[in-house]
């Protein structure tokens, strides 16, 4: 078999899934039709799992796909499709250009946080909590690292070319609006982004082999595969070259030992072995793991932390208003997403990919801070300070690769209500200023925010709770500030609204008669 | 801002020279025969035909569209696209009318036409399902977005009570010419929305109207910016529930269409045409006394026209 063909085959397919999987959380003129995005994150391993109803559905033949890989070849899933990894690559690419001699060396793995990391997040995940698979899934930390850094950067690109095209007259490149991302989002992220460019940088796929819980458990997987690579030790010099070039640090060349449970298949020790002697073989007999007795201390590890200011959030403000308002909007819950069906099993399901965020056109989904709890921190909620929801939209619901966002019809999502519309008469420009405004119930899609007869001439908003879908379209039209005077408080559970009341009008109109004027 | 001043300067000048050549009007259909002779009539009021053959009658009625546009000069016309509602939902200008508008503005020899709204709705959902996105491409129009702040640019408005500045949309400031293609509606909050409600859309911050007293703010904005000829569509009318409507029981054809330069006046006919005393409607009473236009439709010389 020639290896370094198979080996710029593995760069190929690994290049082409880290573009597809960026350009997923870059289709930022929402280009790409929903089912598309959703397919392509269920390549994704977390996603797939966590999908996972039936074998036959695109989740099950993707998962079912992984394990038979890792069975037959080890972790090939890891050098191939994961985003995350393939981006450490390039890193480390990158890195050896700079720093020329650079050579891997054999390491041992750390156990404690590698297991411990594992085996925290199965028990989390086993108790209904999603917490650590939300911290530590690859697809998920992928996701929210391009639409924290590189998804903007294609906005503003996009955007100063539509502002140049269209000093020239041309209007065809849409500008898309900059809505405010949380900070603490940004925080974290780059925190992430920071761990992987410093490990890849030096240390290759160290984050893969003692953060990752895809990589963990493949690991489990790959130490019993049928096809193993071997050191054909009749041939081998120990010259260590294959040692240099394994990012994962797993190939001990002195001992003639590899750690398999490390090993991501990138093929780079084949090529480069003077002698041939790196094989791939069939193998029936577990080697046993070298043990070293001294246990490196990893400092950088995922350690949770404390962040950011809610305040911050709604740091853009422009308006100029004469009165201030005085009530703040007490919310009790935060808006869990349609399809969500409550916010329990919600937090329950997503690991804060932010693929919804991404594909949401009217950006009203943005990732939360600690609205539902720390615990769900970086899950979405509706934001209807920065948007609304789309009455007509259900583009969440598709794209959801985890199975948080359940698949609603249309008619039903206009029926579902997410939470419900309370008016604070106190900060309100028509109770308290007497003029007219009515920007909420101007908004509202099923006019359960309606106006009613109030002093003098004027038209002041009611509610009609039962009709309110919590769409946040009111909430996001109040001019006032800081404060508004309608809000929308979340339902714990979502519920059915009723359909608003349609009556035909019996109004004949002659047009034959004269104008009333 | 040297480029805008410029363009608003010159927009002045060769907007008088391009009356100046418009005003002998060769605009000869068999329609215009009937209506002819022209007189300089105040408003056109239609009723009983489609929307794109009743705005030929009335425009007709005003001596053609090349009274108002003159041989290469760069139009907008602005219809309400402001809800993610389709046609038959009436919360926006009728396509069919905006197709036909363009069309007239094109045989007058405009050089582009422009469309645009700031939508209330996500864009580009407004633009595709109000089906105005396709009207305006099959017209050889050019669709336009508004949706970034740093399209809009701040203007006096000198005579105005509660707003005396506003940001507007570069087009407007822009463009030779200026038509306001508004649809008449009910308005939960201003009762109706229909001409001067409309240049809503081609201001940035509508916010600051809507908390500075709506209807003052309504009637102080066309001090700063009027438009050239507005054109209301009532052809299908959200009789209730507006301005988004919720379901298609809650629109009722009339089947009419208005056009005048005075966009007092025709608010007042339009609101007179809703079943609303234009006196019930604040910004009417309002614009009325700050001698905006005329709500008095008695003073004024209006084409009548039944098909």
């Amino acid at each position: 078999m020639n290896f370094v063909i198979l080996r710029k085959f593995r760069v190929a397919i690994s290049l082409i899934s880290f573009a597809v999987l960026s350009l997923v959380f870059l289709d930022i003129q929402h280009l790409l039709p929903a089912w598309l995005q959703k397919d392509i994150a269920l390549t994704q391993f977390i996603p797939s799992f966590l999908s996972l109803t039936a074998a036959l559905t695109f989740a099950g033949i993707s998962f079912i796909l992984f394990i038979t890989l890792a069975l037959f070849f080890g972790r090939v899933y890891c050098s191939t499709l994961c985003p995350l990894g393939i981006l450490q690559d390039i890193i480390s690419k990158i890195s050896k250009k700079i720093k020329k001699r650079f050579r891997f060396s054999f390491s041992e793995e750390i156990k404690l946080l590698r297991y411990g990391f594992l085996i925290g997040a199965v028990l989390l995940f086993i108790f209904g909590n999603i917490f650590g698979l939300l911290l530590l899934d690859p697809y998920s930390n992928f996701g929210r690292i391009i639409s924290a850094f590189i998804n903007p950067l294609f906005t503003g690109i996009n955007n100063v070319s539509a502002f140049t095209l269209e000093k020239f007259d041309q209007y065809w490149l849409k500008p898309i609006e900059f809505k405010a991302v949380g900070y603490f989002t940004i925080f974290f992220s780059w925190f992430v982004l920071f761990l992987i460019l410093y490990l890849s940088a030096n240390r290759g796929r160290l984050f893969c082999n003692t953060v990752c819980l895809v990589g963990t458990f493949l690991g489990f997987i790959s130490k019993v595969s049928l096809f193993k690579i071997k050191v054909d030790e009749s041939n081998c010099s120990t010259c260590g070259v294959c040692e240099g070039v394994c990012k994962s640090e797993c190939i001990d060349s002195k001992n003639g030992i590899i750690d398999y449970s490390r090993c991501v298949n990138c093929l780079n020790c084949f090529t480069v072995c003077p002698s041939n002697a790196v094989v791939y073989r069939r193998e029936n007999k577990i080697e046993p793991a070298a043990t070293d007795e001294t246990k490196r201390n990893f400092i950088a590890g995922s350690i949770l932390f404390f962040a950011g200011t809610k305040a911050a959030l709604y740091a853009q403000d422009s308006l100029k208003v004469l009165r201030k308002t005085s009530i703040p909007e007490l919310k009790l819950f935060p808006v869990s997403p349609p399809g969500s069906n409550s916010i329990v099993e919600f937090n329950d399901k997503c690991t804060a990919c932010t693929l919804c965020v991404t594909a949401c056109p009217t950006k009203v989904l943005q990732p939360s801070f600690l609205e539902f709890g720390f615990t769900s921190m970086l899950q979405p909620r509706m934001d209807y300070h920065i948007s609304f929801c789309n009455y007509e939209c259900i583009v969440c619901t598709e794209v959801c690769p985890t199975g948080a966002l359940n698949p609603v019809k249309l008619e039903d999502k206009k029926l579902t209500q997410l939470g419900k519309a309370k008016l604070i008469k106190e900060n309100c420009i028509v109770f308290k200023d007497k003029t007219m405004c009515a920007a909420c119930s101007e908004h509202c899609p099923t006019k359960a925010v309606h106006t009613v007869p109030y002093e003098k001439n004027l038209l002041a908003p009611e509610i009609d709770e039962k009709i309110c879908i919590g769409c946040g379209a009111c909430e996001f039209a109040c001019p006032t500030k800081p404060y508004k005077s309608i809000y929308v408080e979340g339902n714990l559970v979502h519920r059915k609204a009723d359909k608003p009341k349609s009556e035909k009008q019996e109004i004949d109109i002659d047009y034959k008669e004269d104008f009333p004027f | 801002m040297k480029r805008r001043d410029f363009i608003k300067r010159s927009f002045g000048a060769g907007f008088a020279v391009s009356v100046g050549a418009g005003a002998i009007g060769n605009y000869g259909s068999l329609l215009a025969s009937q209506i002819l002779p022209p007189q300089n009539y105040d408003l056109a009021a239609v009723k009983g035909g489609e929307p794109a053959k009743m705005f030929d009658l009335a425009i007709d009625a005003f001596g053609g569209m090349k009274k108002y546009v003159a041989k290469n000069q760069t139009v907008v016309v602005k219809p309400n696209i402001g809800w993610d509602v389709k046609p038959e939902g009436a919360a926006n200008t009728n396509p069919k009318l905006v197709t036909r508008i363009i069309e007239h503005c094109f045989e007058a020899g405009a050089k582009d036409v422009y469309v645009f709204d700031h939508t209330c709705d996500n864009w580009q959902s407004c633009y595709s399902n109000s089906g105005i996105e396709k009207a305006v491409k099959d017209a050889g129009g050019k669709m336009v977005p508004g949706n970034s702040e740093s399209y809009y640019h701040e203007i006096d408005i000198s005579g105005g009570k509660k707003l005396v500045k506003s940001k507007v949309h570069e087009l407007i400031l822009e463009s030779d010419v200026f038509i306001n293609v508004p649809v008449l509606k009910h308005h939960s909050g201003a009762r109706l929305t229909i001409a001067m409600k409309n240049l809503m859309g081609i201001v940035w911050d509508r916010g600051y109207w809507h908390s500075n007293d709506l209807d003052q703010c309504i009637a102080d904005f066309p001090f700063g910016i009027k438009p050239d000829l507005n054109i209301v569509d009532a052809y299908q009318v959200l009789t209730k529930r507006g301005p988004r409507g919720v379901t298609v029981d809650d629109v009722v054809p009339y089947k009419s269409l208005l056009i005048s330069k005075d966009i007092v006046a025709v608010d007042a006919a339009a609101s007179k045409i809703f079943g609303h005393e234009p006196d019930d409607i604040g910004y009417i009473r309002i614009a009325d006394s700050m001698k905006l236009g005329t709500k008095d439709l008695s003073k004024l010389s209006i084409k009548r026209i039944i098909v």
